[in-house]
């Protein structure tokens, strides 16, 4: 296990003004506005936060930006930010709306040389890659694009594998059939991720208890893990998680009160 | 009201620090020639990507010499990052490069691998711990001040400086095993490898004692 302080990381689903959450990437329901959880998050002492405009790639726009300039205003931790980015230039007004990476999914699958052009331009510590894996009826999961919506045909592992030598600097793995089920993430997947990988993986998609934590950095070796519903229903706090993982002797960050 | 005065030489966003700087009480400034940067209460240099690029930048724009007149006068000046690497004599990072030489020492990669073959993986992205390094100077008096051995900070990086002159070490960070100067300082000038304005309440915290120096 590694020796650094495994990351706690708020995720917010974005459609258009909103947060929103749904089960499986469908079903999405308006939780309220992202800034005032986002704030929450951040005094609560999340290590990062992740935006992702959830229905940007199936419109071809980004509609995040003025959600981010936002975040930004107040919210000092390290924020990444994806949903339709397709080139440099949706990066770019990112980054320059306070973004400090950027995280890629439909567009890399359509042309992947996007990782290699994206951390030339701003380093591999910036691009991450987002991967929604569907289990397939074989063992293996396939690499889904447009929230879980369309098939792209790519092997997961064999997926990830391509996108770290292009450039990739970090993965967050979404499971698609845990995502919003509260059943704890999807540990095989996640275990074959990070062997595959160097790069960091962050889990996403099933937290329903703190304990989920402990399997996803204990059985999945994740380097962080994403929380969504958990910390958006009240369910459970980053306290709570905190003192889970350190119960289980998982290191996490000491966080003083905002 | 404090006013910090940013160098905009080009490079990387600098609305996060700018808005940190508000948020702690002071008054950014963002300056693009000289002319501005010299009149300079309180210097920050910033600096992401690469140390070459960074460097091109501020003598294009005249700043390396405006950052050696602030710290003459004893005024007080802040590096980030690349910004806290360029104040040392040189770096490794594709080639040899000549930094400000502000402070001695050299700016290397991060070892990849341990003398017992443990690999680590680079970029070093994450929250460390602030150490007090083996020279301990106490962090009073310092940016760091009551922080040291107790906040964790935010890096991202693939170089770190590697000081010549251990009374500079103002406090280190382990890195799997790698021990990363993560901030210097000689008197009014002060080198950070983190990014306060990316680790949470304790970087505002760091900030708002700038504002103060």
């Amino acid at each position: 296990m590694s020796q650094r302080p495994v990351r706690l990381i708020a995720r917010l689903d974005i459609k258009g003004p909103n947060l929103i959450k749904g089960v499986r990437l469908e079903g999405l329901r308006v939780i309220g506005d992202p800034q005032e959880h986002a704030t929450r998050y951040y005094e609560a002492g999340a290590d990062e936060l992740v935006y992702m405009d959830i229905v940007a790639s199936l419109y071809g726009r980004n509609s995040l930006t003025d959600v981010v300039r936002r975040a930004t205003e107040h919210i000092f931790v390290p924020i990444t930010v994806g949903g339709g980015v397709r080139s440099i230039a949706d990066a770019e007004a990112l980054l320059r709306a306070g973004a400090d990476k950027v995280a890629v999914n439909t567009a890399a699958l359509a042309r992947p040389e996007l990782l290699t052009e994206l951390s030339r331009r701003f380093g591999s510590q910036c691009v991450v890659l987002s991967v929604e894996a569907k289990r397939r009826a074989d063992g293996g999961w396939e690499a889904y694009t447009d929230n879980g919506r369309e098939h792209s045909g790519r092997d997961v592992i064999e997926w990830v594998r391509q996108a770290e030598q292009l450039g990739a600097g970090e993965i967050l793995l979404t499971s698609v059939d845990q995502e919003g089920t509260r059943k704890g993430f999807d540990i095989p997947l996640l275990g074959k991720v990070t062997d595959a990988v160097e790069i960091p993986v962050i889990a996403s998609g099933g937290l329903g208890a703190p304990s989920h934590l402990v399997e996803a950095v204990r059985d999945g070796h994740a380097d962080a893990v994403a929380v969504a519903d958990a910390l958006h229903y009240r369910r459970h706090g980053l306290h709570d998680l905190r003192e889970t993982a350190r119960a289980a002797g998982i290191p996490v960050r000491e966080a003083p009160a905002a | 009201m404090s006013r910090v005065t940013i160098l905009d030489y080009g490079v990387g966003n600098l609305r996060s620090v700018a808005r940190a700087i508000e948020v702690a009480g002071g008054e950014p400034v963002l300056a693009e020639t000289a002319f501005v940067a010299r009149s300079a209460d309180r210097l920050l240099i910033p600096g992401v990507g690469a140390f070459q690029s960074c460097v091109d930048g501020m003598r294009s724009h005249g700043f390396d010499d405006v950052a050696r007149e602030i710290v003459a006068a004893g005024r007080p000046v802040l590096g980030i990052c690349v910004g806290m690497q360029m104040l040392f004599e040189a770096s490794e990072e594709f080639g040899e490069h000549a930094g400000l030489g502000l402070l001695p020492g050299r700016v290397r990669a991060i070892p990849r691998q341990d003398d017992d073959g443990t690999r680590r993986k680079v970029p070093h992205i994450g929250w460390s711990r602030l150490l007090a390094p083996a020279t301990a100077r106490g962090d009073t008096g310092t940016l760091l001040e009551g922080h040291v051995g107790h906040a964790d900070v935010y890096f991202v990086h693939s170089f770190a400086a590697d000081p010549a002159e251990p009374g500079d070490r103002l406090a280190d960070a382990l890195y799997a095993g790698a021990r990363i100067s993560a901030a210097v300082a000689r008197g009014n000038l002060t080198g950070v490898q983190f990014h306060p304005e990316k680790s949470g309440p304790s970087g505002l915290a760091m900030i708002r004692r700038f504002l103060d120096f």
